[in-house]
């Protein structure tokens, strides 16, 4: 019903803006629960961190890329967007400030792990834990399209 | 918002649900595979309790809702054949999956008795079953099905 009524031009942005959210997902569920059962592990806080680095970062970009693309497309980037639109948008740019400043932290962090200096390793994911929580929203909100 | 809204937000955030599990499912693969040191790799397998969690959750919630919005949908129905193809791969990822757990599990195992002996040097038992062929290639079958699940709804062949 609903590929009837959607142009095929717009398959393939949307293709790439859903695989994109859902490997970012993916990747914020190994960073959240990196952080949350690493209990001062360093070994799991570095595969959390490396997977924010190789996994989230990635998969945001696609993400972002691939939703700026859609909406243009169907011309849905004016002011006048519907607000799952604006939540959609107002989630990943946020987002994307939050995975710089968990990216600069973990970064900085990683080097003190060899000291056995968890703090902003464990601060870099938790980080992560809001995205996740805001993403959830997010996803519901594309799904649900409230008015 | 209707119920059909709901029940698509619902089959949306299980798919996601889904998703996150494979993705944590090969985070933790290839961190195991990459190291011969039993801490290295009781360390991975603690992201696997969730994975496990998170994946039951996302499949059954996939399915269920998946299947309820053909039902209620008009236009749908659950014979259409992308809808049909969409359960067969929903079916073969899931159990590929399933069988693609416990091939991993001696490594796993090893490891924790490994620790819990007080070694921890590189072991070359432990690097073997890391690197088994046969848990990466149903768990690559199990992704491969489910990005064509993703492919399925998104270009909805024959709708």
């Amino acid at each position: 019903m609903l590929a009837s009524i959607r142009p095929d031009s717009w398959t393939l942005p949307l293709f790439l803006h859903v695989l994109g959210a859902m490997v970012l997902v993916g990747g914020l569920l190994v960073t959240t629960t990196s952080a949350l059962v690493a209990r001062g592990d360093g070994r799991l806080l570095r595969i959390g961190y490396m997977t924010l680095v190789t996994v989230c970062l990635p998969a945001f970009v696609v993400m972002r890329l691939a939703a700026q693309w859609i909406a243009s497309k169907e011309q849905l980037d004016g002011s006048d967007a519907p607000t799952w639109v604006g939540i959609g948008f107002m989630t990943a740019d946020a987002g994307f400030v939050l995975l710089l400043i968990a990216l600069i932290l973990g970064g900085i962090g990683v080097r003190r792990l060899r000291n056995g200096r968890t703090g902003l390793v464990r601060a870099s994911l938790f980080i992560s834990v809001v995205m996740l929580a805001a993403y959830i929203v997010t996803i519901w909100a594309m799904g649900a399209k409230p008015a | 918002m209707s119920l059909n809204d709901w029940l698509l937000a619902l089959h949306l955030l299980s798919g996601f649900a889904l998703t996150a599990a494979i993705v944590l499912f090969w985070v933790a693969i290839v961190a195991i595979r990459r190291t011969d040191r039993p801490e290295q790799v009781v360390a991975a397998a603690r992201l696997l309790p969730v994975g496990s969690v998170v994946v039951i959750v996302g499949s059954l919630g996939v399915v269920i809702f998946g299947i309820w919005l053909a039902i209620a949908l008009d236009g749908v129905e659950v014979w259409n054949g992308w809808v049909i193809a969409a359960i067969i791969l929903w079916a073969v990822g899931t159990e590929t999956g399933r069988r693609s757990d416990p091939e991993f599990a001696p490594c796993v195992n090893r490891a924790k008795e490994l620790v819990a002996a007080g070694q921890t040097e590189p072991d070359a038992r432990l690097a073997e079953l890391a690197r088994t062929q046969k848990g990466l290639l149903l768990h690559t079958i199990a992704t491969v099905a489910i990005l064509l699940i993703l492919v399925d709804m998104i270009w909805k062949p024959g709708a």
